[in-house]
């Protein structure tokens, strides 16, 4: 029944930069599934957009260096695509939207255009027939007047509906992954709310699966079906929505879970963050990256990096908690019970 | 000394209009009347563009008041004031900034930031002094005098906006607006700092002003909370009272546009979404400013600005939905037309 | 080359720990307390913004070639004009026009011959090398062309401070007063900038009497309004900064201001600018010679002595030849390590 249509294997990322080379991603593996919205969280540096941009292969040449691993898309390495080939799988088959709608659209160029220019050089359509695709994909992501629309300029919209038409550019050609990296992070909360419904009706329409980066745990529970939590470069916890909310089983998901303001919660009762700040990439040793944040710190953490523990066929987690050698009385309630 | 309970900010009827050319006029801020209490938190919430950020700007007198009157611990504020007199008010109000990232200088080293305050205002305090005041405040914050030497880009985004929060204490304020102190933070890192606000206000006795741009965070830091839309105060109320029981229809889609982060519960409410986008504050729609998006809108609504009232006790809103005259005339006329 | 060192030996580290898994016992499996200390720590070690454009200058391969060039010109140029007994304006009719002769060097063409291969010096038995050769009056080229190197760069140093000092003021209290203020030296830069700047120079030239001080003042004339500019742009953008109206609202006098919050931060471009001006200065001083509007014999700048070996470029091609080098080699030079200031000043990026 589920039909995996992107596998991301064992991904080394590192750039270099004027000080030595930091590694971004260190070993992610994940799949996707036909028409499944996976989402990514994790904090500013997790690697999470490093993972998304090297999907796409938009990572700047001169300074990446992919060290290991593959991304297959129907049978196909990403990573070893020549640039013509990758160009056609852009856009025609997996199409991305960024963060802000004001930078990724054209600002000389006709709405209409920037629409039909994917068709015009993916589907080989005839400029009447883009033109009228353009126009139903404006309709169909809710803009107003979509006719007169067209021919305005990007300068001419709201942030919402210059995200609204971002996503139409992006699904023009009815691409089988979109991957949105923070797709809502620069608008309003009450716009936020009209593109994530959007998109959930879009995904129905469209059958198209989605990869969600996002930092924000309730734009995850509105959207996901699974969720991978990212932390320093790695994948620390993944499994379905559920899984993740209720039986969280790294510390960094559960300090995530606690930290985030709960409205039925009376204001008397406190938050709980997560200690300290993001480590810093350059200088990560070879234990737990969470180790100096966690509140479960074992004397392994710091030196041995925990291997993935798979609980069932779609909940891992890469935490020592989860060694047999861990004593009873130093695992967290949460983590216990689920055990 | 000041009394507990009594009001440390009054804001009356102010006005903030930037002119935009020669013919349109922005009205970021058109008629806003709230107090604070001393020791009280007030959250002022509201989108992009509303005027919240020019509301903090204008009480800390960097932008001057069209019209109105600002008033704190029982002194009008404006700035033909001798500059003793203002100097000193400007000491009693400090502002956090939203972006961690800009609101340090880049050349002057954590030491010189947090002591900015000091020397500008007890010049008398010799070095040796002043920056064992800076490590004191460090060490309030939760950093260390080992990062004083430091330079802001090598702090992570979180600790930069807690160097923010020493400077702002190093002249011992009275009142902080906070304008949007969190917004730009990981959501881990948010709670430490909200906490830490909650922690200075107890130990120093501090007055906030915390402006927010969703209510999600807010709640959890302020006594009482006001909703601001397109330059006007729409819902102002004590904060829990704002969660159970909002009463203007904005209020009540800023709640429900908050994804909630629980998976159960997102798949079984009922979600009111509101359409549009916010109107341009240089064309404010006539009437009511929240109708072209309103879910409840009436035909009064588009003739008479509704007037800011107490609807219930102490819980003040703006919208004909809740004026007794508005609403029988209004069930008149939908009468009449059956 | 240490942090790849290091990266290895992470590496090595890792493939250790991997192939000893069994390193890892149970009394591994004990709770260690939170170091709440080290949560805050920072493992960098401190940089200040100086110090970091600076390591980023010297790690510029064409910016590092380029200041240890410029330092050697402008030695040479000082020294250069009294390392033989020449001056600059001694002539020697009898010695006119003597091809370059350096004794030990004759294979790189400092041989002492003419365009048709005889030996010039052998010929009229001159005992005296002239290592650049001479010019149609017999003067010693090489004492002129470092002589002409110390004027080019002396006018270009000045003309550039005068635009920096005048850029500065103008541009610092424009944008930082702003308003109406504002507006008014806005229109008059947009004046000066509409009028073609050469015209303006050639006139200004024409008035006043060409020489040195009339170069200098013809080009500052124009030549500050770029400064002002790029100051201008910068402290609009910083003034909007929130550090800035922190600094405002702790109480800051506008000299507080100016002096730690806002200059501080366009130093970097102004440097950047200067950088930029030089060249330009000194093109501009050779072009104006060129087209005989320059300084008046027997003073000499580059552009003099090239306009000189211009006339005469057929038959005594060395004229012309030493001048333009030296002129090449200090624009390049300078473009060279403004465009490496640039990359290691520009905020953008750092990370």
């Amino acid at each position: 029944m589920t039909e995996e249509i992107l596998a991301v294997n064992n991904l080394h990322v590192s750039f270099k930069t004027q000080t030595g080379t930091v590694t971004a991603i260190r070993g992610v593996n994940f799949k996707l599934n036909k028409g499944e919205t996976l989402a990514i969280v994790g904090e500013s540096g997790s690697g999470k957009s490093v993972t998304a941009k090297t999907i796409m292969r938009l990572l700047p040449k001169h300074n990446t260096l992919i060290s290991e691993g593959d991304i297959t898309y129907e049978g196909r390495d990403l990573l070893n695509l020549s640039l013509s080939d990758m160009q056609k799988v852009r856009g025609s088959e997996i199409a991305m939207v960024f963060q802000d709608p004001m930078t990724s659209l054209n600002p000389t160029m006709r709405i209409g255009k920037q629409i039909m220019e994917g068709l015009l050089k993916h589907q080989h359509l005839s400029k009447k027939v883009a033109k009228q695709k353009a126009l139903e994909m404006l309709e169909l992501v809710g803009i107003p007047n979509a006719k007169e629309r067209l021919e305005a300029y990007p300068h001419q919209f709201s942030g919402g509906m210059r995200q609204r038409v971002v996503i139409a550019m992006a699904l023009a050609c009815n691409p089988r992954i979109l991957i949105a990296d923070e797709p809502t992070t620069a608008l309003d909360v009450t716009i936020q709310a009209q593109i994530l419904q959007l998109m959930k009706d879009l995904q129905e329409k469209m059958d198209t699966a989605i990869i969600l980066i996002t930092h924000d745990l309730g734009v995850v529970a509105n959207m996901a079906d699974r969720v991978a939590v990212m932390y320093a470069g790695e994948i620390v916890e993944q499994g379905t929505l559920d899984e993740i909310f209720y039986q969280p089983q790294h510390p960094y998901t559960l300090g995530l879970l606690r930290s985030m303001p709960n409205l039925s919660a009376s204001r008397s009762e406190p938050l709980i963050p997560i200690p300290g700040s993001p480590p810093d990439l350059a200088t990560l040793g070879t234990g737990c990256p969470f180790a100096a944040r966690c509140p479960y710190t074992m004397k392994v953490c710091h030196d041995f990096l925990p291997e993935h523990t798979h609980l069932n066929e779609s909940h891992t987690v890469m935490c020592w908690l989860q060694d047999a050698r861990t004593p009873l009385t130093h695992i967290p309630e949460e983590v216990g019970s689920a055990k | 000394m000041m009394k507990k309970n009594e009001d440390l900010l009054v804001v009356k009827d102010l006005k903030k209009h930037f002119k935009m050319g020669k013919t349109s006029t922005l009205k970021a801020i058109d008629g806003i009347s709230f107090t604070i209490k001393k020791g009280e938190t007030l959250g002022l919430v509201g989108e992009s563009g509303c005027g919240k950020s020019t509301v903090g700007r204008t009480i800390t007198q960097i932008y001057e008041p069209t019209s109105g009157e600002v008033i704190f611990d029982n002194e009008v504020l404006h700035t033909k004031q001798n500059k003793a007199v203002q100097q000193q008010k400007k000491r009693a109000m400090q502002m956090i900034f939203q972006d961690p990232y800009s609101s340090l200088n880049p050349r002057m080293t954590v030491m010189e930031i947090i002591s900015e305050g000091l020397v500008i205002h007890s010049p008398e305090l010799s070095r040796m002094e002043r920056e064992e005041k800076v490590n004191e405040l460090l060490e309030l914050v939760g950093l260390s005098k080992k990062h004083s030497q430091r330079y802001p880009h090598e702090f992570s985004g979180g600790q930069r906006q807690r160097i923010g929060i020493a400077r702002a204490l190093a002249v011992e304020p009275q009142f902080i607006v906070a304008d949007e102190p969190i917004a730009a933070l990981d959501v881990s890192i948010q709670a430490q700092i909200v906490n830490l606000l909650k922690k200075l206000q107890e130990e120093k006795e501090l007055t906030y002003l915390f402006i927010a741009h969703d209510l999600s965070m807010v709640k959890y830091i302020s006594d009482r909370i006001a909703v601001m839309y397109l330059g006007k105060i729409v819902e102002l109320t004590a904060s829990d009272t704002l969660y159970e029981k909002p009463l203007h229809p904005y209020s009540r889609a800023l709640l429900s546009a908050i994804p909630i982060p629980d998976p159960d519960m997102e798949r079984s409410r009922e979600q009111t979404i509101l359409q549009g986008d916010v109107p341009s504050p240089i064309d404010i729609p006539s009437g009511c400013r929240f109708r072209t998006r309103c879910p409840n809108v009436m035909d009064v609504c588009s003739k008479i600005e509704p007037v800011y009232r107490e609807a219930e006790p102490n819980h003040f809103v703006a919208c004909h939905l809740y004026d007794e005259t508005v609403m029988s005339r209004e069930d008149a006329v939908a009468l009449h037309d059956c | 080359m240490k942090t790849t060192s290091k990266e290895q030996h992470l590496d090595e580290l890792k493939a250790a720990q991997t192939n000893n898994r069994d390193q890892i016992t149970a009394d591994l499996f004990v709770p260690a307390p939170l170091d709440t200390a080290g949560q805050e720590e920072i493992s960098k070690p401190s940089v200040s913004f100086w110090q970091e454009a600076f390591h980023r200058l010297f790690k510029n391969k064409g910016s590092v070639i380029a200041l240890f060039a410029l330092v050697i010109l402008i030695i040479v140029a000082i020294v250069g004009p009294s390392m033989n007994d020449h001056t600059y304006r001694s002539q020697n009719l009898a010695h006119s026009n003597m091809p370059p002769k350096v004794s030990g060097l004759e294979w790189l063409g400092f041989d002492g011959k003419n365009s048709k291969g005889m030996d010039v010096y052998e010929a009229q038995h001159v005992e005296t090398n002239y290592w650049f050769g001479t010019d149609e009056f017999g003067r010693d080229l090489w004492t002129r062309v470092w002589k002409g190197t110390q004027i080019s760069l002396f006018i270009a140093l000045v003309a550039a401070t005068l635009d920096l000092i005048i850029g500065v003021i103008y541009g610092g209290i424009s944008s930082f007063y702003g308003g109406r203020i504002d507006t008014i030296m806005q229109r008059i830069i947009e004046v000066l900038i509409g009028i073609p700047n050469l015209i303006v120079i050639i006139l200004f030239i024409l008035i006043l009497e060409p020489g040195i001080r009339s170069i200098i003042l013809a080009m500052v004339i124009t030549g500050w309004v770029g400064m002002a500019r790029v100051v201008r742009g910068q402290i609009l953008q910083l003034k909007g900064q929130e550090f800035v109206l922190a600094s405002q609202t702790l109480g800051a006098s506008n000299a507080r201001l100016i002096w730690k919050h806002l200059m501080p931060n366009v130093m970097g471009p102004i440097i950047v600018t200067v950088m930029f001006t030089i060249p330009t200065a000194i093109f501009f001083e050779a072009f104006l010679s060129f087209i005989g509007l320059g300084l008046q014999a027997p003073l000499a700048s580059l552009g003099v002595l090239i306009e000189d070996g211009y006339k005469s470029i057929r038959f005594f091609s060395y004229k012309l030849i030493f001048p333009a080098l030296v002129i090449s080699t200090i624009m390049i030079c300078f473009n060279l390590l403004a465009d490496g200031l640039r990359d290691a000043l520009d905020p953008k990026m750092r990370k």
